[in-house]
């Protein structure tokens, strides 16, 4: 598995096409937010930073929520610290200047303040949470003049596999999408609970086995990410990341032209091999599938994946998977 | 006829844990012998080991829960090098063992570190707190720490004989299921958490009762101090969820042991279940770990501000609004399962919400020091420090309450920087100020302050240049429990966490230093009066240590802060109460039972996980009996003699008496 | 009835209508909190409160343990696996014979207790052996049943539903077994012991779980047996 760091390219704000407009709350916050970040001792990274330089409009929505959500909560946190710190050199023993009350302990001009700062902050951020949630619920289709582009996925020990059923293709640890063309994936796993994550595309969803989770994403432009799976799913867990080629239009065809030339077929037999336990999988293309295998992946037609092959039937209860062997 | 048990078991190929093993079996071999060659084995059983006074269940708790952290802070620094080291390389922690590693930190903070220490400071104060001799039901108390130190037991035990589980600290299915984790590793899990979690549903009983039916006479529920409130409300929460987690840990021994079907991949079983069922008693649990913490500062910001406890009432509500609302946010563990919308949006509001309770909280604290004389004790700057580093902690957790925003950080790095933060710098740093606060009143000697402050310093910094770096890989994309990185972009902020490792570690250091050091010239810092604190509340009435009865009378409360009170009078009539008239009373005996019962829990845990079945019916078999042995029992108290109370109680008199004199002398000290 | 039983129930009636610490009364009108019923201001609660009240939070502790095994089964209801679901497996004779057996023990056990309250020692044992003998046929008839639907390969290995199933009815029976032992070595106390505090107490609890145990019961014929006739 090629090392994805540096092939990751850092584009201006100002570069994004216009459909990420109808996403965003306001320019001037995500500029601010950014530049809020940064600020903080960031800086020693040179502010590459992952989740906050989206390329599509649900990672941009998403990273929106998350910066604007961080400088409300700035707000209210921030006085309160240096209140505290404020009380406790004001008031500290030393200190014979400062009145002592020793027995006042209550007041309801406070208290009424005390309750309400917290209150109002949490209305508010209710509200952020409900539009929110509604606006980035994973399931929801995203609107565009192109039809979605639908990519199955099944999450296995330890890679992913992309099935592309209206190109009659499957990658495995590739994914290759068309930039501003939406993608709606559906989202299974053979074996154990996964998570699909792109973090630069935005939301991530649960791998679950028998059962299918929906997702829908947008890149914006030509870029490679990374992409990975954010649930620990057992020993060869820490290579199970994919590449995502984010390409224009035509070179998408181009590919599904190159990778029907590819001549594997992705059968059952071919499955069977597939889901046995491996990991650092190199990327690898079939040419032809078999139509109904994700969904005999997902209501297990096909049974679940297996686990570890004991390396010695009764060795005492210390299994090793492959992973675990190397 | 050993199971699955055979040599094979002893990871002789592995050298970390096998050299590990070896050193700590010989450590342990040294120490009893030490203690047979000394001949301290009748004091320590007729002392601590059969003890059912909750004074000294509560030192044995956090003497468990000390050791404990120090087995999960090794394997933390093993993790933090881990994943500094491997990138592009396998570092030196195979995934097999690595995988092991994060599993068994996480298992040990939670269940053997921070619940043994929290209840112990649960099981030592809040009797002396509500002025009475003991708790409800105190030969169930010691059974409830042997059965946590038997759970402790197993978990060790792991480490030579068989695995620990490689799922994380819950072991999700069907990751958890015999599938895909064929070895004895999640066995091992489940039986020492069920065990351990006997014992703390037990403590959890024990202290509702405690503090609902059994308090000295005048002292009203709003009269209790803040610390009982918190137990009160950490002990319903304990009987309301450890249940939960009882039933779902016997669910999946059910599927891995008899082959059911409850959270299995195949045949109906249902792994969205065990997300549902483990995290609603995963919620609560963090919740009853970081109430008791709160009511730790409580008492110490009153008490190192010389000032009542701003707002008493409200932070009653706000501290039972928390423990309510607690019940109702489980589902912002898995946001991102996709359960849509709507619950969704229920689960995360209900989450913000409980930030009210602690906001106010905060600010209640804050105001407790207005007007205040703010003395800046070892226990005062741990609860600076909280505020400062709690308050963060629960700004990224509402963050994370927003499910768009869970939905680019679940299970990052960011998530594992939020709940450190919120674990270290509450519980963590409460129990650090509470053992500074109430280790004269146990031990009869003040810890050293430089040291104290020094290991504050230390594990503030380390802290933040631990966890901030964190925060960072998380923003950056970083996903948690990695064995090794494939990302050059994430290496600098895991060096910087390494470095605060090593501060931390510091910090460690000299928290060991200060506990040697204090214990050395102990001489030098004796409290001779039992209120070292100019304290507030009425474990300062008593001794230090209190003698075994806490009271030779039981007090007569007026109003909050009873001690407070008393101490006031004293002041102004220059002069104590009147001597008490004494009576004779009684106090329940010591038992083994609570040890008895634990070693055949350990036993049958042990025979369960290795499928030796005719082991396993024996142990239970033994506990049965055991326990119809200790039932038969003629004679469970014993009359304490009036000449005994009066003795302890005029030593106490006349500790005070002088402490009156020197206080006129020199001027009253409030 | 003879003078001599007359007698005795009239003293337990009287011991029991003038308990001071029973639920609602106060012994002496308007003098303020009972002593020794642990209501704050007037110090700690006698033990035999104590021990009641620590007995009902265990109790209501082990509820919630059975509402997960509850909620198990909601959700697994129709997880059958192409095996057989509720309706093919339910017996409703059978189960109307355990219900029975263990409404009737707790009457029984209810009986045992009163006499108990009289201090009758062999009228405690007698009403505590029949509500054993109840109970150990409810156990029976149980495991009968769980026997013969296992001879036709219907076990909880099959299916989601039938481990729900299995695990919530056998969680009961095995709580109803675990009593069963208690029934024992309560009657082998009273019997050597007679009825001294700490025995009183124990019987209370004992009480307590038995009339918790039936409760569970109906909960579990009504949503496992009764809902699942038509499926």
């Amino acid at each position: 598995m090629q090392p994805l760091n540096g092939m990751e390219t850092h584009m201006k704000i100002r570069g994004f096409p216009a459909v990420r407009a109808a996403f965003m709350p306001g320019r001037s916050i995500q500029g601010r937010g950014r530049l809020a970040f940064c600020l903080v001792p960031l800086l020693l990274t040179g502010c590459t930073k992952s989740i906050l330089d989206p390329v599509g409009p649900v990672g941009a929505d998403a990273a929106n929520i998350l910066i604007l959500a961080t400088v409300i909560m700035l707000a209210i946190v921030i006085p309160t610290i240096l209140l505290a710190f404020w009380m406790a050199w004001r008031y500290r023993a030393s200190n014979q200047k400062a009145e002592y009350l020793p027995y006042w302990s209550y007041s309801g001009r406070i208290e009424a303040v005390v309750w309400s700062i917290p209150i109002l902050t949490i209305i508010f951020i209710g509200g952020v949470i409900w539009i929110g949630s509604y606006r980035l619920d994973p399931f929801r289709p995203l609107p565009s003049a192109q039809p979605p582009l639908e990519v199955q996925v099944v999450s296995l020990d330890w890679k992913w596999l992309f099935i592309y059923p209206e190109q009659g293709i499957a990658t495995v640890n590739r994914l290759v999408v068309p930039a501003g063309r939406p993608v709606h994936f559906s989202i299974t796993s053979a074996s154990v609970f996964n998570v699909f994550f792109v973090p630069r595309m935005g939301s991530m969803i649960y791998a679950m086995p028998g059962m299918v989770s929906q997702l829908n994403l947008q890149t914006d432009r030509e870029i490679v990410l990374l992409g990975q799976s954010s649930h620990f799913s057992g020993d060869g867990f820490s290579d199970m990341q994919f590449e995502v080629n984010s390409v224009t239009g035509p070179a998408f065809d181009a590919w599904v032209q190159t990778a029907h030339a590819s001549g594997t077929v992705l059968d059952r037999a071919a499955y069977t091999q597939l889901a046995k336990q491996s990991q650092k999988v190199a990327p690898v293309s079939y040419g032809a599938i078999d139509p109904g295998l994700f969904q005999a992946i997902a209501d297990q037609t096909i049974p679940p994946a297996p686990g570890p092959e004991p390396e010695n039937p009764s060795h005492a209860g210390r299994e090793k998977t492959p992973a675990g062997r190397q | 006829m050993f199971g699955k048990l055979d040599w094979s078991a002893i990871p002789f190929d592995q050298p970390i844990p096998i050299i590990t093993s070896i050193v700590l079996i010989l450590m342990i071999l040294g120490l009893l012998g030490l203690v047979t060659v000394k001949g301290w084995w009748p004091y320590l059983w007729r002392e601590w080991i059969t003890s059912v006074d909750h004074k000294r269940i509560g030192i044995m708790y956090c003497l468990l829960g000390v050791v404990m952290l120090i087995r999960g802070f090794a394997d933390a620094i093993m993790m933090r090098t881990q994943q500094a080291v491997a990138i592009h390389s396998p570092g030196y922690l195979e995934p097999e063992h690595y995988n092991q590693i994060f599993s068994a930190h996480g298992t040990i903070m939670i269940f053997f570190a921070a619940m043994p220490l929290v209840i112990g400071f649960m099981n030592f104060v809040t009797p002396l707190q509500l002025g009475v001799r003991d708790v409800a039901f105190p030969t169930l108390n010691s059974v409830s720490f042997w059965l946590t130190a038997s759970g402790a037991l197993l978990v060790n035990i792991s480490l030579f004989i068989g695995e620990f589980a490689r799922t994380g600290w819950l072991p999700y299915p069907p990751l958890s299921e015999t599938t895909y984790s064929p070895g004895v590793g999640v066995d091992y899990y489940l039986w020492a958490v069920q065990i351990a979690g006997v014992g703390t549903l037990m403590t959890g009983i024990n202290f509702v009762t405690t503090v609902l039916k059994m308090r000295c006479p005048g002292m009203s529920y709003l009269r209790m101090p803040m610390f009982c409130w918190t137990t009160l409300s950490s002990s319903l929460l304990i009987v309301a969820v450890f249940p939960i987690l009882t039933a779902t840990l016997a669910m999946l021994s059910l599927d891995r042991v008899f082959g059911w079907h409850y959270f299995t991949n195949e045949a109906g079983g249902n792994p969205m279940m065990f997300m549902n069922l483990i995290w609603a008693w995963g919620h609560p649990e963090v919740y009853i770990l970081v109430l008791p913490a709160f009511g730790i500062f409580s008492e110490v910001f009153s008490t190192f501000s010389g000032k009542p406890l701003f707002g008493y009432r409200s932070m009653v509500a706000a501290t039972l609004f928390i423990c309510v609302m607690s019940l109702m946010v489980w589902l912002h563990h898995f946001f991102t399962m996709g359960a849509g919308p709507a619950v969704n949006t229920f689960f995360g509001i209900a989450s913000s919400v409980i930030a009210v309770g602690t906001g106010v909280k905060i600010y209640n604290w804050i105001f407790t020091m207005y007007g205040g004389r703010v003395r800046l004790t070892v226990p005062m700057l741990w609860s600076l420090g909280f505020i400062f580093t709690f308050v963060i902690g629960g700004l990224t957790g509402v963050l994370l309450a927003i499910p768009p925003a869970d939905f680019i950080t679940h299970n990052s790095m960011f998530l594992v920087a939020h709940f450190h933060n919120v674990i270290i710098g509450g519980v963590v740093f409460a129990l650090f100020a509470g053992l500074d606060y109430w280790f004269p009143k146990a031990f009869g000697f003040r810890l050293h302050e430089g040291w104290g402050k020094a290991a504050f310093w230390f594990s503030l910094l380390g802290f933040w240049v631990t966890f901030a770096p964190l925060y960072i890989l998380g923003i950056q994309g970083m996903t948690r429990r990695l064995q090794h990185v494939n990302i050059d972009a994430w290496e600098p902020m895991l060096w910087i966490s390494v470095a605060g490792v090593a501060l931390t570690t510091l910090g460690a250091i000299c928290q060991v230093t200060m506990l040697v050091v204090s214990i050395l010239d102990r001489d030098k810092r004796r409290d001779v009066t039992g209120d070292p604190w100019d304290g507030r509340s009425l474990e300062w009435a008593t001794a230090s240590p209190p003698p075994f009865f806490n009271f030779a009378v039981l007090p007569n409360v007026e109003g909050e802060e009873a001690y407070w009170n008393i101490k006031l009078k004293a002041i102004e009539s220059q002069q104590l109460a009147p001597e008490p008239e004494y009576r004779e009373f009684e106090m329940p005996v010591n038992s083994p039972v609570g040890f008895y019962t634990a070693a055949f829990a350990s036993l049958t845990g042990f025979a369960l996980i290795w499928h030796i079945w005719w082991l396993a019916a024996l142990g239970l078999v033994a506990a049965f009996a055991g326990f119809v042995v200790f039932a038969w029992r003629d004679v469970h108290e014993f009359h304490v003699p009036v000449e005994e109370v009066a003795r302890a109680e005029r030593a106490r008199r006349a500790a005070r008496k002088a402490l009156l004199e020197q206080m006129a002398r020199e001027g009253s000290p409030s | 009835m003879s003078p001599t039983s007359l007698h005795t129930a009239r003293e337990a009636i009287r011991r029991v209508s003038e308990d001071p610490h029973r639920l609602g009364h106060r012994a002496h009108e308007g003098e303020g909190p009972l002593p020794g019923a642990g209501h704050g201001e007037t110090g700690p609660a006698d033990k035999r409160i104590i021990v009641g009240y620590g007995f009902w939070i265990f109790l209501l502790s082990d509820i919630v343990m059975f509402s997960c095994f509850f909620a198990a089964f909601a959700v697994q209801r129709n997880a059958t696996a192409g095996g057989p679901g509720i309706s093919q497996i339910v017996e409703l004779p059978r189960v109307a014979l355990e219900t029975g057996a263990l409404l009737l023990s707790s009457y029984t056990c209810g009986l045992s207790f009163a006499a108990t309250n009289a201090r009758n020692k062999l009228w405690t044992q007698v009403f505590l052996l029949i509500t054993g003998l109840l109970g150990l046929a409810f156990v029976a008839m149980e495991l009968q049943e769980f026997i013969s639907l296992a001879a036709h390969g219907i076990t909880p290995q099959r299916s989601g539903f039938l481990t729900a199933f299995y695990g919530l009815v056998g969680l009961h029976g095995l709580h109803v077994t675990i009593a069963g032992l208690w029934l024992l070595t309560m009657m082998a106390q009273v019997q050597v012991k007679g009825f001294r505090r700490e025995i009183i107490h124990r019987l209370i609890c004992f009480n307590l779980f038995w009339h918790a145990l039936d409760i569970v019961w109906i909960g579990v014929f009504t949503i496992v047996y009764l809902m699942g006739v038509r499926g």
